[in-house]
């Protein structure tokens, strides 16, 4: 029975692997998972989170922008107010995607469809469900960022070839979000606390010098808002989109890529405290 | 024949050396604040067994299996699953074992047949050995035909009898199946029994929780009474029943009015008497001629009935037949 034998096989050599207590290299496992999940349930409420950042790049772009015309940009270079705003609605919408997926997708597994609980019955640990739900939010921040670029490239907003590497910018910026957007959630258990959420990511997206430059704040809000995430995002876009660096780049990649550790760190550690107690 | 390959490999191997004991528990205890949920419990068990733990609600039969699967962590005491510690190797732990948990928690975004693929990639197993597998397994539930089906299309019964064939795709030695048929028709009961049954004849190690008496002397060899964490008693169906009860058992109503005070005139009868709200019933050896001398004693009772002892009789007398919550 040769069929037997390459089946006995296989069974025999998942079990003979050695895994940590946490992880166990089978995130793909994850991922697969969530693609397959996608395909055939959820990607019509993954389009949506697309436009939202498109209408308001259409809406106060052209619009607003035809009463402000050009404004300054990150090395004192004329731009029109839509290449203005449009690095910022990137991050706004990499932003979104990530914490949609690392909150409401992960509070709804984790809390009504139990599925989480199943999959850590099997040989997989917490860090590989972390990860692979990560990954998943990355991706969904990875195609909102293709598409939004690709819609600015239409609208003539992209001016230098710089700009290309919001792309992976924008993926970083979903990556520190999906992992503090997924620990967080871990504590939350009704929907009235999933609502702090919105709570705090509206004002963010309002206030975090997205639609007009942060000098116009006093200075005490201005530090306020320079401890926020989504600040950084706005600035690290808005400087690559016009290929102008400075002595903050570096801070801002490192403020995402400590919120990135931190995030992962917290994640791992509650899904850990919650099915393997 | 399709069953073959769903028996696990060590046992099917018959030249090979199989472990004796595949689950040694000792003083094993878990605490939740000064509460002990399971309180230095100590059993074990060989391959191929049927173990039940029974107990009522809260006796910490849940909490046993959570440890056994290494989700969670005892406070104190020693586990050793295959030889190996759950708390440290849990998921080597987990890919020797297959777990039906008391809801069914099938992935309900993916449709039947994807819930086994995808749930044997969780344990690293490539595609190439699962399609074959899931086939098998989807016959083996008897829900080949439901292969493309959503999940949330599927009955209760056939949930259940899914989660069973997604608990086998890994080809598991030990299957811990939390209350395994509580909340299914009659049909599907026994339908899932004889499921059952075939995996314990393939030498599949079996480790139940259930309130069904008839379903642990259905299924078990051999299974511990637990109750407020403590082990209250060991042993087969019948052992126990031999040990905690009597023979026979007649049950006798005399209207709810008349119970109590009928005690009195019933004394001395059989080896020992209980008087419930709704009927009194009196253990003995030999029913009949207990009902003849309860009749001899001018008694008439509304309605009597003569019965086997039944593992039932022996779980209320350990547990009592008060509620608990």
């Amino acid at each position: 029975m040769s069929a037997g034998a390459s089946v006995k096989g296989a069974a025999e050599a998942a079990r003979n692997r050695t895994f940590g207590p946490l992880y166990s290299r089978n995130a793909k496992a994850v991922i697969s998972r969530g693609l397959l999940a996608t395909r055939s349930t959820n990607w019509l409420v993954m389009l949506s989170g697309f436009f939202e950042p498109v209408l308001f790049l259409v809406s106060m772009g052209v619009g607003l922008g035809a009463i402000v015309g050009s404004v300054q940009g990150p090395g004192g270079g004329e731009i029109s107010y839509a290449a203005y705003i449009a690095p910022a609605l990137l991050a706004v919408s990499a932003m979104n995607g990530a914490v949609y997926d690392s909150t409401w997708n992960v509070f709804f597994k984790m809390n009504f469809a139990k599925l989480y609980q199943g999959m850590l019955y099997t040989s997989l640990g917490p860090l590989d469900v972390a990860l692979g739900e990560i990954f998943l939010a990355l991706l969904r921040g990875l195609l909102y960022a293709l598409g939004f670029t690709a819609v600015m490239g239409v609208m003539g907003l992209i001016t230098t070839p710089w700009a290309l590497l919001m792309i992976p910018a924008s993926v970083l910026i979903a990556f520190g979000f999906a992992g503090i957007g997924m620990g967080i959630t871990s504590f939350l258990k009704t929907f009235q606390q999933m609502d702090w959420i919105n709570f705090i990511m509206l004002p963010m997206f309002l206030f975090s010098a997205t639609f007009y430059p942060l000098s116009v704040y006093p200075q005490a809000i201005q530090w306020l808002i320079q401890a926020m995430p989504l600040w950084h995002g706005v600035e690290l876009l808005r400087q690559i989109s016009v290929g102008t660096f400075t002595a903050a780049t570096p801070i801002h990649i490192g403020y995402y890529l400590v919120m990135t550790a931190a995030g992962m760190l917290l994640t791992t550690v509650r899904l850990r405290h919650l099915f393997l107690k | 024949m399709h069953n073959e390959a769903i028996l696990p490999s060590t046992a099917r191997a018959g030249g090979r050396k199989t472990p004796r004991t595949v689950i040694t528990a000792e003083n094993l205890t878990k605490k939740y604040g000064d509460v002990a949920a399971v309180d230095a419990i100590s059993f074990s068990v060989p391959a191929g067994e049927s173990f039940g733990l029974l107990g009522p609600n809260g006796a910490g039969k849940s909490t046993t299996m959570k440890m056994i699967g290494g989700v969670t962590s005892r406070t104190s005491g020693s586990l050793e699953i295959m030889g190996l510690d759950p708390d440290v190797h849990g998921p080597e732990v987990r890919a020797h074992l297959g777990v039906l948990p008391q809801q069914d928690n099938l992935d309900e975004e993916l449709r039947v047949r994807d819930n086994l693929l995808v749930y044997g990639r969780y344990f690293g197993l490539p595609m190439s050995y699962l399609k074959p597998k899931a086939d098998e397994l989807l016959e083996f539930a008897q829900l080949t035909d439901k292969a493309k089906s959503k999940v949330d299309a599927l009955s209760g019964g056939m949930k259940r009898r899914l989660t069973i064939a997604r608990s086998l795709i890994n080809e598991p030695q030990i299957l811990l199946l939390d209350e395994p048929t509580t909340g299914l028709d009659p049909q599907a009961r026994h339908i899932l029994w004889d499921r059952l049954f075939r995996l314990k004849e393939q030498g599949v190690t079996l480790i139940l929780t259930t309130h069904y008496m008839d379903e642990a002397e259905q299924l078990c060899d051999r299974l511990i009474v637990v109750d407020k964490g403590r082990i209250m008693a060991e042993g087969s169906p019948a052992q126990l029943i031999r040990g905690h009860s009597t023979r026979e058992v007649v049950e006798l109503r005399f209207g709810s009015e008349r119970n109590t005070t009928i005690a009195a005139e019933l004394d001395g009868i059989g080896d020992r008497l209980e008087v419930l709200p709704d009927r009194v019933l009196i253990y003995a050896h030999d029913g009949e001629s207990a009902l003849e001398q309860v009749a001899s004693r001018g008694l008439r009772p509304l309605t009597s009935l003569v019965r086997r002892s039944s593992l039932e009789d022996v779980f209320l007398r350990l547990t009592g037949r008060s509620l608990v919550d």
